[in-house]
Formats: structure tokens, sequence, C-alpha cells
């Protein structure tokens, strides 16, 4: 989870050109929408497509989306959990 | 190179656009993180108009809704519209970058500028063959004539790949005829643009 955690950090601040911030400057437990990061709506499609890009997984409705792109850490969990199944 | 009023103050070393725009951001020591995530187009008009507004402080003297901006030039978004396509092009890969589309569009770049300087007048970016000194000036003399807007940010920002120019300048409602203001007329505005060139 740690390891994974750690690539998710790399990968968002790439897909988002977040080149500023270096993957430990993001609280993996912290909201990335509003607080947190200051994400916005584009980078919420842009975290869905990096999801289906990379880890060839699907966010199917927004009530799932608002759980799954939380913080790094629900997205590991999606993850994680997802590639069991 | 970094022109404003008259005197270089930037040369960089890169003829990449990102690697030069970035320095540009580091050298000015600009903080506004969302300028990472703009497409070129809009860096350049931002950057543009960033160090204009640090020259001249327009922004302060006028409200939001009494400052326009008119930009033009001949690439549209083409820049960012390819590397878009790019993104869609393969049907066995096909990942349309949402961050990317939204830029798929010229008058983005006034959008972004408009954030920036909490900007509310007229805005329009019009796509020409080339820089059109006559337009802009009866446009925007239009815009004072009819008090809409006070004061107009304009010029010509253009970019398609690692080739790329941008001249911006502040054009002021003023009844002043003192020496050392320009006239705004089409000759005053296409002296400037090609002394830039």
């Amino acid at each position: 989870m740690e390891q994974l955690i750690q690539k998710l950090k790399e990968e968002i601040i790439v897909a988002l050109n977040l080149s500023e911030m270096k993957p430990e400057n993001i609280d993996e437990k912290a909201p990335l929408f509003v607080d947190g990061l200051g994400l916005d709506s584009i980078d919420a499609l842009e975290l869905t497509v990096l999801l289906e890009k990379k880890y060839g997984l699907k966010i199917n409705t927004a009530e799932e989306g608002k759980k799954v792109l939380y913080s790094v850490r629900s997205m590991a969990e999606f993850i994680t959990v997802n590639n069991k199944s | 190179m970094v022109i404003v009023d008259n005197k270089s103050v930037y040369s960089g070393t890169s003829a990449d656009f990102g690697e030069f725009s970035a320095s540009i951001y580091k050298h000015f020591t600009i903080s506004y993180p969302k300028f990472h995530k703009m497409d070129n187009l809009s860096k350049l008009a931002f950057l543009s108009v960033e160090l204009l507004s640090g020259s001249k402080k327009s922004d302060h003297k006028y409200k939001g809704d009494e400052i326009g901006i008119i930009l033009m030039n001949s690439s549209s978004s083409l820049d960012t519209d390819r590397h878009h396509q790019d993104t869609i092009i393969d049907r066995s890969n096909y990942f349309p970058s949402p961050s990317v589309f939204v830029y798929t569009l010229p008058n983005v770049a006034i959008g972004e500028i408009s954030i920036r300087h909490k900007i509310f007048g007229e805005g329009n970016f019009f796509v020409m063959e080339k820089f059109n000194p006559q337009f802009i000036v009866s446009y925007i003399q239009q815009l004072f004539y009819n008090e809409i807007i006070k004061c107009c940010i304009a010029g010509w920002v253009e970019i398609d790949g690692n080739d790329y120019e941008s001249v911006v300048f502040l054009i002021e409602k003023t009844d002043r005829t003192d020496k050392g203001i320009a006239n705004f007329e089409p000759g005053t505005i296409q002296k400037i643009y090609n002394k830039m060139k």
C-alpha cells in the first residue's frame, strides 16, 4: 500500500502538472479538493482518466467518485480492492 | 527575449517554449501555481500581461469591468489542438485529457488573465492572418467611445510549437495630450510591433 501511495503521488504530480509540488509535500490522508491540494473539477476528470489509463479502473457514479477521489489514500485503497477482485 | 517598455529585461537561454516560459516565471518570481497547468498559448499570454501589469499597475487604477482584453493571433489554439489530437488519434489508446481539451479555444487565454487580474470587461480573441493594427485600433476606439471600457490590454499572442511571439500593450482612455503619451493610431501600434520583431 505504501509503495502504491508513493507511486500515485508521483503520477498525480505529472498528470496534473503540479510541478511545484513534491511527493513528500502531499499528505495522503488530506482531501484532494478544495482544501489540501486545492484541485478543481477538471483535475477530478484528469484523475478519473489516470485511474482508467494506468490501472484499468472506472469510476461509475458521481457518488463513488467523491469517495474514491477524496484523498491519495482513498485512491490507493480503491486500486488495491479492485485489483484483488 | 523579454522586452518591457523598450528595455530588455530578460534573455532566456532555451529555444524550447516550455523551458523558456518556466525560466521567465522563475526569474520574475511569479507565484501562481495554476500557471503550470495552462497550455502554451495561455502561458504566453499570461506571462506577457503579468510583466505588462507589473510595469503599469493598471489593474489597481481601474475597476475590473473598466478593463478589456483584446488579443489576436493567426494560429488560434492549433498548438493545443494538436496536443489534444495526439490523445485521441489512436482508438486503441483513447484517453483524451480533460485538462488539455479545455484549452482548445484561444479565448481561454483571456479567461486565465481575467481570473488572475479580476478583469470583467470586454474580452475577445480574434484570429487573423497577420497582426492587424487597423482592426485593433478601430475596435478598441469603439469600446472607448461607447464607454464600455476605460482601459484595454491588447496585442498579438502567437504560438505554434517553439515558434512564438507576443507583443502586448496597454491602452488607456485619456484626454491628456502630454508629450510622452503615444497616440493610439494604427501606425503607432505597427511601429511597436515592428520594433519587437
